[in-house]
């Protein structure tokens, strides 16, 4: 007799509980109607970006290639008329890629970025893979300032040797002054 | 031996080492960069500084260059003191103050010197806060890349270059920090070694252009242990692959043969494999064109070919591979198969081998070359007919400033001092050849006259040494004292070295050098020969003892064969165009090659067959090593639709289809099993190189660096789903970055070992690693093996030849032809490589100038030639040192056949 008092108390306990819930505020995220915050850096979809001037940050040096823990990355040398380096192709097969985030922590020229773009979902598997279109955005992305070529010494067209940062004009090879 | 003490444990080394090389052949690592094991000691870099102590109760101890102190028994000395490596990371610090910040784009990276040892010296950081120097570049041609900023002033190009291939065009200008190294102005490298410099440069100042256009990083490439095509040497190479192009051609080092160094036909004449135009699929010729079809009906149709015949030749190619020629002799039958060699040069060839596997006197490896100290050079240019033989040679005349030094107890790595002390001695070399060569500076004396003065020269050479050896009537007094003075100086050696070869195209010449050598020899003299043969595999060809090119020409001609099968050869190339012309247009021509070359693009079948670096197959050398090349990447993992075979693989499954039977052999082993079993000859090349089944710790040895990046991406546009990896069932290498990789660096045999990589070295140097002493042999011994030696039951007094020729008598109005042959454009395949063929010379013929002057031709005018029966129009050169009477027809694009030894008559100039 207790035994069946306290079910029939359980059962209506548990109904009464529930029906507070009308009042309360909602759990639920309205996603995909309600788009959700996702932090700056947060590792999404990967993007090549370009420097302050507009040119391809990515001077295709495989660094981001060697890192990629699942060799999803891989893209091929070339070279521009004015001597600047570039991927002829840049692929990336998402649907291997476990968002790491170690290329772009390779990336000596800041070319590579993720960003909080998660939404990936393809109902073709060879959908996922990215060509050079697909990752080159316009802008500089998270890093506005860095341009690989003001640092380095390689000269390309518009700027000789020796006007890199931190670099003397070339010198004279035939001075004999010490 | 000595005993040296290196942080407190005890080792036995070699005591004529420095202590550098000493603990690198240890396994101990010191960083360094000046030093390298064929330059020896200069100590201008300080980097491999290590603390010295005067015993063992020393606790003080001093710093001293280990490249440059003796590793003399009872040495005390310390690498991991912390003063000795604080000086080491400055060491490097300073080196890299003026380095540019571009190692993202420098095609050094990866496989830098310089990036391995700031790893290991822990230098991080920079404290220079001063702008950078800088310098302008050169443009130093087609093959090197020159970037002048990345110098560390280490000085090991110029002394590569002008020190030991004896460059004069690369120097080092400036002074203090200003030192500049490149030409004195933009240009060619002019040395036919120039190559070498990216790997003896410890950084990018010198990269390989030709790899630059389509570059890639070395843990990206795919490599197999493969052997150079591109002459009868056999050097070792370790070529790279990428999305399915060959990318580069590295030095892979053999303690016998190549050591570090390859010559720049050999390291930059890959681009055939790339190019477009080759036959990719099987082709069969449809309403007069070549269309493609599927491997089996072009099995069927060429099984259909042979069924229908009324007979049957094939033609082999001493460019292909024992295995490929092998099966070709089964298909059409032993009497219907014939050598590929040009008639005239075949019986030359055939004659180089016989005097190696008859004579006394083995064969010398080049190596060996670099250990004599005498050397006679008779009729063959070297430097363009086997170009590495030449740069042994110079290291020939370089032997006496180190035997100098040795007289004085200065060891042999004290580089400096031993150029000091040497000046411009050197030992005796004798160049007798037609016209001047590139290395004449290095020759005591030279000699220039047709072939048949320069072998009366060898045989009254021979004759002055063993008085047994026949006599050469009418010697004139000039050549005889000239002979009894070379053979006093080879007499007066205690190794000499003879080279000669086919070069010449004289048989006579290959007998007097012959008989040279073995006179030596009867003499109780150490003596060697090196005979330059054409092609990579001539000897092989020649060993398989097949009728000459002549015979299945007249099989043809006569009626009694209509079908002609072509192993990887241009018969355009072998005889007379008109003569070739007439062969196919009465043959059907079945032709098995991997180049669209003249005869292939005339055939009814043509069979798409593997370059080298598609295929597997064993080559014999000059030197008569068998040496086993591996199948480098399988084009259909990116292009499915490519059906590239082994030759041997084509010619086994048309037989098997033309008889109705299944394939018997599977896999390479197979092939060469049956070789080995059917000519004994040949019996030892199955231990070339391990088989198929050979494993480590029951692993496939590793083609890919463990670092090989990209395996889901690179073939994920043609489909995300990745195919399993392809499967070699030829060999015990995969085509894979898993298997076996040699972190245990030298487990791997050294036949089987694809590229030089070690922990902490990614640089060219790692092969130091590889070897049982830095500089010496691989460990388990140097890949191939000789498979020609000297009979041991020789007799004591060799079967001299004695067919002396009558003396050289020029013709009134008729030159004799001397084909002369350029390390650029004679040999067939490197002609195909866009970097070569821009060094190409242009066709010409040479006159003596005193002939021409005789004619009235001034340099550059165009004449008409006649060379047996075409007359072609061509420039003339005046070449001063070319023998009197004799017309120098180079082996050019654009040059028509030639046979040495016939006539030429020029038939007017046409302009002045």
């Amino acid at each position: 007799m207790k035994a069946i008092l306290s079910g029939i108390w359980s059962n209506l306990r548990s109904m009464g509980m529930v029906f507070t819930h009308s009042w309360r505020k909602r759990d639920t995220l309205m996603y995909p109607e309600v788009p959700i915050y996702v932090p700056p850096r947060y590792r999404g979809r990967i993007v090549l970006t370009r420097d302050p001037d507009g040119e391809e940050r990515c001077v295709a040096c495989n660094l981001c290639a060697a890192a990629c823990p699942v060799g999803c990355i891989s893209l091929q040398k070339a070279e521009r008329e004015d001597g600047r380096w570039y991927p002829e192709f840049f692929r990336i097969n998402f649907s291997r890629c476990i968002f790491c985030g170690y290329c772009e922590e390779a990336c000596p020229t800041n070319a590579i970025q993720l960003t909080p773009d998660y939404e990936l979902g393809e109902y073709r598997r060879q959908d996922l893979v990215y060509e050079k279109e697909h990752l080159q955005i316009a802008g500089t992305g998270k890093y506005h300032d860095y341009n690989f070529y003001r640092m380095s010494g390689m000269a390309i067209a518009g700027k000789p040797k020796g006007s890199a940062a931190n670099e003397t004009p070339p010198v004279d090879v035939k001075s004999l002054l010490p | 031996m000595a005993i040296i003490h290196v942080d407190g444990k005890q080792f036995t080394v070699d005591g004529a080492d420095n202590l550098l090389q000493a603990c690198l052949s240890l396994g101990l690592d010191i960083p360094y960069f000046c030093w390298h094991p064929a330059l020896g000691s200069v100590g201008s870099c300080r980097q491999c500084a290590v603390k010295q102590y005067r015993d063992e109760n020393d606790t003080v101890g001093r710093i001293v260059m280990s490249c440059m102190a003796p590793a003399s028994d009872g040495t005390w000395i310390s690498i991991d003191d912390a003063e000795s490596k604080a000086f080491r990371e400055s060491v490097i610090e300073w080196l890299m103050s003026n380095h540019p910040h571009d190692c993202p784009v420098c095609e050094e990276g990866g496989h830098c010197h310089l990036q391995d040892m700031t790893v290991m010296t822990g230098h991080a950081s920079r404290t220079y806060r001063f702008t950078k120097r800088t310098h302008n570049n050169q443009d130093l041609g087609p093959f090197i890349g020159h970037e002048m900023n990345r110098c560390i002033a280490c000085y090991r190009c110029v002394r590569y270059y002008k020190d030991y291939a004896g460059g004069k065009d690369l120097g080092v200008y400036g002074s203090a920090s200003r030192v500049y190294f490149g030409r004195a102005e933009d240009g060619v490298l002019e040395s036919e070694f120039s190559g070498n410099l990216t790997e003896v440069c410890p950084t990018g100042v010198f990269t390989d252009k030709t790899h630059s256009e389509r570059y890639n990083r070395k843990w990206d490439m795919q490599f197999a242990p493969s052997i150079c095509q591109g002459c009868s040497v056999g050097c070792n190479i370790s070529p790279g692959e990428r999305y399915g192009e060959l990318r580069r051609i590295e030095n892979r080092y053999n303690g016998s043969v190549n050591h570090y160094f390859l010559c720049d036909r050999g390291r930059f004449g890959y681009g055939f494999v790339n190019n477009a135009d080759r036959p990719r699929q099987p082709m069969l010729r449809r309403d007069g064109k070549l269309a493609i079809v599927s491997p089996e009906e072009a099995l069927l149709n060429g099984a259909n070919l042979l069924k229908t015949a009324k007979g049957v030749v094939g033609i082999g190619s001493p460019r292909a591979s024992l295995e490929s020629n092998f099966a070709l002799r089964q298909v059409v039958g032993v009497a219907n198969f014939f050598d590929g060699h040009a008639a005239a040069e075949g019986v030359l060839v055939k004659r180089v081998t016989e005097v190696l596997r008859t004579g006394p006197v083995p064969a010398a490896t080049l190596r060996g070359i670099e250990s004599a100290d005498a050397a006679f050079v008779l009729g063959e240019d070297v430097m363009n007919t086997a170009p590495r033989v030449a740069l042994a040679l110079r290291q020939v005349a370089r032997g006496k400033a180190t035997q100098m030094a040795a007289a004085q107890h200065i060891p042999e790595w004290q580089a400096i001092a031993i150029a000091d002390i040497g000046q411009h001695h050197k030992h005796p070399i004798f160049i007798a050849t037609a016209d001047a060569t590139r290395i004449d500076e290095i020759a005591l004396e030279t000699v220039r006259s047709a072939p048949a003065d320069l072998a009366r020269l060898g045989y009254a050479v021979a004759h002055a040494i063993d008085p047994a050896s026949p006599a050469v009537a009418d010697l004139d007094a000039a050549t005889a004292e000239r002979a009894s003075r070379i053979a006093n100086t080879l007499l007066a050696s205690t190794k000499a070295v003879i080279v000669s070869g086919t070069g010449a195209g004289s048989e006579s010449v290959i007998n007097a050098a012959a008989n040279v050598a073995w006179a030596l020899h009867a003499k109780g003299k150490s003596v060697e020969l090196v005979l330059a043969v054409p092609e990579a595999n001539s000897i092989g060809l020649a060993m398989m003892a097949a009728p000459g090119i002549d015979d299945a020409f007249k099989a043809i001609e006569s009626g009694r064969a209509d079908t002609l099968v072509v192993l990887e050869n241009d018969l355009y190339r072998r005889a007379p165009k008109a003569r070739v012309d007439a062969v196919l247009a009465k043959a059907k021509l079945i032709v098995v090659d991997h180049q669209l070359t003249e005869t292939a693009s005339r055939a009814e079948l043509l069979l798409s067959a593997g370059s080298f670096a598609e295929a597997d197959g064993t080559l014999i050398s000059n030197e008569g090593r068998a040496q086993r090349y591996f199948q480098i990447y399988d084009p259909t993992y990116y292009k499915p639709e490519t059906a590239i075979r082994e030759s041997w693989n084509w010619l086994h499954g048309v037989r098997a289809a033309q008889l109705g039977q299944a394939t018997v052999w599977t896999q390479l082993d197979d092939v060469t099993a049956e070789v080995a079993a059917v000519l004994p000859a040949l019996a030892r090349i199955t231990e070339a190189a391990p088989g198929a089944k050979f494993r480590i710790t029951g692993l496939k040895i590793a083609r890919e660096p463990h670092r090989y990046s990209g395996r889901t991406a690179m073939r994920a546009n043609l489909s995300v789903h990745e195919p399993r990896q392809p499967q070699d069932a030829d060999t015990a290498l995969a085509f894979s970055m898993e298997g076996h990789n040699g972190v245990q660096a030298g487990e791997r045999p050294a036949a089987l070992t694809p590229f030089a990589w070690a922990p902490g070295w990614n640089s060219p140097q790692s092969w130091n690693k590889y070897m049982d002493e830095v500089g010496g042999h691989s460990l388990g011994g140097d890949a191939g093996v000789r498979i020609i030696e000297p009979a041991a039951n020789a007799p004591a007094v060799p079967a001299y030849a004695n067919h002396v020729p009558p003396a050289f008598a020029a013709a009134a109005g008729e030159f004799q032809i001397v084909v002369s042959h350029h390390i650029f454009g004679s040999e067939e395949l490197s002609t195909k490589a866009a970097p070569v063929q821009s060094r190409i010379p242009a066709a010409h013929v040479a006159l003596n100038a005193a002939d021409a002057d005789a004619l009235g031709l001034v340099d550059g005018a165009l004449v008409s030639v006649q060379l047996d029966d075409v007359t072609v129009q061509l420039p003339l050169q005046r070449h001063a040192a070319l023998a009197a009477g004799t017309m120098a027809v180079p082996m050019l694009p654009g040059v028509p056949f030639a046979v040495s030894g016939s006539r030429a008559k020029i038939s007017g100039a046409a302009r002045a």
